[in-house]
Order: C-alpha cells, then structure tokens, then sequence
C-alpha cells in the first residue's frame, strides 16, 4: 500500500524543479518537507520513514541521504524527483553523519553502540567501524577530506579520525555534551560546539589543541538555557552562525576576534542549520514551533518563518539544475 | 560480599599518536549497598533486583573506562552488600584501604554515620536517601547528594500542579516517620507555590502482609470508603515513601479525582521511560549492559561516578584534593541526560536537577515549569534554595 502511494506521488512530481531546494527532515512527523527556496512554499513531502534527523546532499546535489533513525538506516532519495533509491546501512540508531568532500564514502556517529560507521555509497557497504567515546554524535570533514571528526557526548571529545586508515589519529578534550563540529573552509580551524557546557571550542587542528572557548550571554535568558548545537561557517571564513537550543536564538560570531556579534531571534528550540548553495542565507530548524527561520546572511537579519513538519530536526538546501 | 570490577573496556581498541602520554593514573571507588529486611512492595512488579544500584555502577564505570582510554585513567569500582550490622566494619575496611570515593545506598542515619567515618579520608556520594534532614541539620561537608531530596521532588509535583491550576490538595500521608517527612515537604511546597490542603488524613499501617489473594476485594471497599467526605478538591496527593498504600489508590477513590505523588503522577529522578536530552541512549546501554530497566538508584549511582569521572578528566593528576575541590567548585558541571548542566550547590552538597514527573508508562512532564523563575539557577526553584538551608558547613 506504502509503496503504490510512493510510486503514484514519485510520478505526480517528476517535472523538472527550478529553483533551489530546502530539504528539512521532521523528527517526530516522520517526513521530509521539500520547500521552494525562492518562494518559501512547501512544494512536496516525502514520507515513509521513523524518525528522520541528520539530513545532507551529495556534492553535485542530486542525492538527499536521511538519517532515519528508528528504522536504523540512512534512506536516499532523488533530490529532483524525490523517488527514494536503495538504501544505505547505517548501524543502529544513526543521528548526524557526513560526507566525504569527494561525496563519497559517508561517515556515521552510531550513538548507542559508540562507533563511527563508514559507508560507500556507491557498493552499499561498510568499510570500517571506527570505537570511539560514548556516544558519538557530532560529524565534520576536513576540507582536504583527510581527517573527519566525531564527537562524543559522554566522553566529551572530538576524535580525529584517519579518512584512509580509519584510526582515531587525536583526541581533543572540549566541554560538555558535544554536538557538532565544523571546519574553517581553508581547514585551519575546527569549532566544535559543548550542549550542556555551553560553549564552542575553537580547535587548532594542526596543533590539535583548543585556542579559545566562544562564551554566550543573551541579557533576560538564564545561562543553562544557552545551549550551542548546530554550527555553520559562511564560505569566506568570516563569520560562524551557532544554534542555541532553548535560548531560540543563533549567535553570529567574528571569527578573526570569536567575539559573538549579534544574536538572532529564531523559532523554539534551534537545533540545526544550513546555507543556501549561494551562500545568501541561512536556514535554521526550530524543533519546538514547528518552522524553519530564513536569516539573511548579509544583514543577517531574519526575514521570515515558514511552517513546515512535526518537529523539525535536520536541514540541507541544494541548487536547482 | 563484595565484588571487583577492573573496566578499561575498550582501551585496546583505541589508537593514539599523542605525544602527551599522561601517566596511567588510577581512580578507585566503592558502592556500598545496605540491604535491610522489610516488607514486600504491594506489586510484585516493585521487587528490587539483586543489582539494584550496581548496574549503575558498571555502567557509570564502563564509561568512564571508555573516555578513560583515550586519557591514561582507568576506574576500578568495588561494589558491597551489606547489612545494618555490617555496613560500618565494611566501610571501616574501605577507608582502610583508602578508596577515596564512597557511593552510598542506605538510610539517613547510616549515611551520616558513614559520612563522619569516612571524615577527610573519602568523599561520601549519597545516591538513595532523599532525606531533607541529610541537606540540612544533618548534612557534612564531605556528603555530596546525587539523589534529589524530597524538598525537590515535592516541589517538582507542586510546580506541575500550580501550572495546571489544581492548587486544592488532599494530602494522604502514611503513619511511618518517613512518610511523615516527606508529608512535611508537600505542605512546605504548597505553601511555596500557593497551593492549598484542604484536607489530611493518615494511612495507618496497622502491619500484615501487603500482598494476598484476591486481596483486592477488600481494597475496593476500604480505598472509597477511607477517602470519602473529603472537601472539594482537584487531586489526591499520597505521601507513602514506605509504600503502604499508594498504589491502591488510583480508581478508589471516593470522588474521581486524579492521584499524584507516590502513586499517579511520580516526580522522580529517573524513569526508563525517558528518552529526551539523548536519554534513550542511557537506556539501551543500560538495559543492553543490566538485562533490565534502570531504577532510580542505578541513575544516582551512575550520576556518582560520573561526578568522579569527570573531575578525573578535567583535573587529570588523579590527586584526591584537587578532585575534591573541584567538584566543589563552580567550575564542575555534568551532563546527565536532564537538558542541562548539572552542578553541586555549595551550600548543601545537593546536584541541582530537573525531576521528571512519570505517569505510568510515559514521562508526563519535566520540572522546573518554564513559568517558575529564579535569580540565579532555575533549577534552585527546586528543593531548598541558600537563604533557606538550615546546613552549617
């Protein structure tokens, strides 16, 4: 029955899309919403999945990966037909993932068995299990593609992990219940962002130390709600946008002083973010309104919300072809 | 009866190229449980497991071996059973051997005896009794709680009710002096949060066994017929910690009023019914490591040692001063599945956390409510705040 209905709306929206995409996953609505990134409308939702969270593309935009979490796999799906294609395995439970610069292989935190799982796309295999702290979550590459981070939540590290011999090469102690972590676009440095310690590390990756600690403080919001999850950095390296949770709002941050800038009111509960493929604007899922905000990146001011599933968790924006 | 758990899992499994090889350094701790003969639970689905509390244990200490790894710290727990009779000969023989952080599981009177043995030897981590008297006239400056007090747990329910405007309470207490202090702590939160007890009345526990036959015959004609004639009121709230008659009351009552406390809507520090913050994944570690569902106590032993974990990792050198101090500190903060930083208050030894409040199956809600405000920490809205601590440390 799920699969005709599938098949039938697959065939209703098979016309070539224009404009860039917004695809945000719904945690608790077990669905995609695909929205128009010019209009802001929602143009399709895909469903047939449990519990939906870390979302990405691959590099030329055409495949969409899902961490589907309760069925214990990462689900793929045509970016311009929304069709679903062969899934990946993904080890239980996955929860954030990235790819390779390359698009390939895909590397998964496994929280519950505290390993990185990693996957070639293209033969559906794993290559490797990687053990590293208790429970993994945060993933980020290097723009070189030589080393990908994992961070454990427990443990309260980044790992950093060896792409070619998939061995933990250094360990770098950060702050409580890491979430994320992202590299500078010329990969001189890594900022991981600490949950419940409420910071974000600034990394040396070469020195594999932490240089600096970025500290939040919004006047009126208690400093235990200032929780940084998801992290962006704008292609040019200037700027980091961070996602603090409960505080609903995302903090702009210089990134030649770390000095945090501004702070921009979102929707409840921010847990994720990501750029337009033009770089002009950020996007933030709101877990708790049930919305994504649009912040432009160039006043980086936000413009508006738009409705979309039951908790949003995950997004990625591709350009149209 | 004791037993040795040496956890480095995952040490060999784990490469690194760093040139800071900290010294291997380890980090020794006990669970000393006190099992004393009392009546059986009124469901037989409450019946303790035998490791109640040192699942936590092997858990807690199996991540911290795990981060261990990566650190050059291993963590070797000794968990013991014992008896009213021996539990101080058994912690006589830890001090002795100088095991420097001692989890507890016991009452408040042996935990304060325990807690004046161990003096400046060890640290004492309380991880069951929730005893208000435990954080004030009777607290010690080496005795750290993880488990909430009752103040907390009571103004966890009291905040939920205010919020959903049932501020008219029955309170039901039992005839036990535990019963009775935690009595206490329900009308000090309905004072707090402007609820109001319209009417008390005491469950005398007149002994005989709490399970029969068919003994629900005669439940379903003493429950409606001892809460009868009550003032109006919008909920039932059950002060049982011994757990006398709790259980029996949803659905007996004489007016169809819900049932809160111990029984009904629990305000409690674990349930394995929680998965919000990454709870899920405390869960399947725990039920995959323990055969079971985590109780209270094995998230309080855990919560424990993860205290020691990660003073261990953040101060590294393994010196008892510097971890104790520490912890103390306000630079010490835990991560415990709760959605927020868990921290020590300095007055009284107590971790500050949220309390889930579990109906049945589910967690219903989490306290504090958004709506109770606070100058300093929101989670002081819970259980007794600075100026109010009757502790002299």
């Amino acid at each position: 029955m799920r699969m005709a209905a599938l098949a039938c709306s697959a065939a209703l929206v098979a016309a070539p899309a224009l404009a860039d995409r917004i695809f945000v996953t719904n945690e608790k609505g077990n669905s995609v919403t695909v929205l128009d990134a010019a209009s802001l409308e929602v143009i399709h939702t895909i469903e047939g999945m449990q519990r939906p969270r870390g979302i990405t593309a691959s590099p030329d935009g055409r495949h969409i990966y899902v961490c589907a979490s309760d069925d214990n796999l990462v689900r793929v799906y045509d970016a311009a037909t929304y069709e679903e294609l062969p899934s990946l395995p993904s080890g239980p439970d996955p929860e954030l993932f990235v790819l390779h610069p390359s698009g390939n292989p895909l590397y998964i935190a496994n929280e519950d068995d505290n390993i990185v799982t990693v996957v070639d796309v293209n033969t559906r295999q794993v290559l490797a299990e990687v053990p590293v702290g208790v429970e993994p979550e945060g993933m980020g590459v290097s723009p070189d593609g030589r080393i990908v981070v994992n961070t454990s939540e427990t443990t309260n590290m980044a790992h950093l992990i060896d792409t070619t011999s998939f061995e933990i090469v250094e360990n770098v102690l950060v702050d409580s219940r890491p979430r994320f972590a992202e590299y500078t676009p010329d990969g001189k440095l890594l900022l991981v962002s600490a949950e419940i310690g409420g910071t974000v590390s600034v990394i040396d990756p070469e020195k594999q130390e932490v240089i600096h600690k970025i500290t939040f403080a919004v006047q009126g919001v208690l400093p235990e709600a200032l929780q940084p999850v998801g992290v962006r950095v704008t292609a040019d390296g200037t700027k980091a946008y961070v996602a603090l949770g409960p505080a609903n709002r995302v903090a702009v941050v210089d990134l030649s002083s770390f000095e945090v800038k501004d702070y921009l009111l979102v929707g409840q509960r921010v847990w994720q973010l990501a750029f337009s493929p033009d770089g002009a604007f950020l996007y933030t899922t709101n877990g708790n309104s049930n919305d994504i905000s649009v912040i432009d990146t160039a006043s980086d001011t936000v413009t508006v919300s738009v409705q979309v599933g039951e908790q949003p968790w995950g997004v990625v924006a591709v350009k149209s072809e | 009866m004791y037993h040795l758990s040496r956890a480095a899992a995952g040490l060999c499994l784990l490469i690194s190229t760093s040139p800071a090889a900290w010294a291997d350094v380890e980090y020794r701790a006990a669970v000393i449980r006190v099992d004393a003969p009392g009546p059986m639970p009124i469901s037989r689905l409450d019946l303790p497991p035998a490791d109640l509390g040192f699942a936590g244990a092997t858990l807690g200490t199996a991540d911290n071996a795990t981060t261990g790894g990566f650190m050059g710290q291993t963590f070797v727990t000794e968990t013991v059973v014992a008896s009213p009779e021996t539990v101080e000969a058994e912690m006589q023989r830890l001090l002795d051997a100088g095991v420097p952080y001692i989890v507890t599981l016991a009452d408040a009177a042996t935990t304060v005896r325990l807690a004046d043995m161990a003096g400046d030897r060890a640290l004492v981590l309380n991880a069951k009794a929730t005893d208000d008297s435990l954080r004030g006239t009777d607290c010690r400056a080496n005795l750290l709680h993880t488990a909430p007090s009752d103040a907390m747990l009571t103004d966890a329910l009291a905040q939920y009710l205010v919020w959903k405007r049932w501020t008219n309470w029955f309170l039901i207490e039992g005839s036990h002096p535990e019963d009775q202090a935690l009595a206490a702590a329900y009308r000090r939160a309905a004072v707090k949060f402007g609820a109001t007890i319209v009417e008390e009345r005491v469950y005398e526990d007149t002994g005989g066994a709490r399970r029969t036959d068919s003994g629900h015959v005669q439940v379903q004609k003493q429950m409606p017929v001892f809460t009868q004639s009550a003032p109006a009121h919008d909920v039932v709230i059950a002060a049982d910690r011994a757990g006398v008659f709790a259980a029996w009351l949803p659905f007996h009552t004489w007016d169809a009023r819900p049932v809160a406390g111990s029984a009904g809507l629990i305000p409690e520090s674990w349930s394995p019914a929680h998965e919000a913050w990454g709870g899920t994944q405390f869960q399947t570690r725990f039920e995959k490591s323990a055969g079971r569902p985590a109780w209270d106590e094995d998230f309080q032993v855990w919560t424990a040692l993860r205290v020691i974990g990660e003073a261990a990792t953040r101060t590294k050198g393994g010196d008892y001063a510097v971890m104790r101090n520490f912890i103390l500190s306000d630079q010490f903060d835990l991560a415990a599945f709760k959605g927020q930083k868990l921290t020590f208050r300095d007055w009284d030894g107590q971790l500050r956390q949220p309390v889930l409040l579990v109906a049945g199956n589910v967690v219903a809600s989490v306290s504090p409510q958004e709506e109770f405000l606070h100058q300093v920490s929101q989670l002081d809205t819970l259980g007794i705040d600075r100026p109010e601590t009757e502790c002299k440390r």
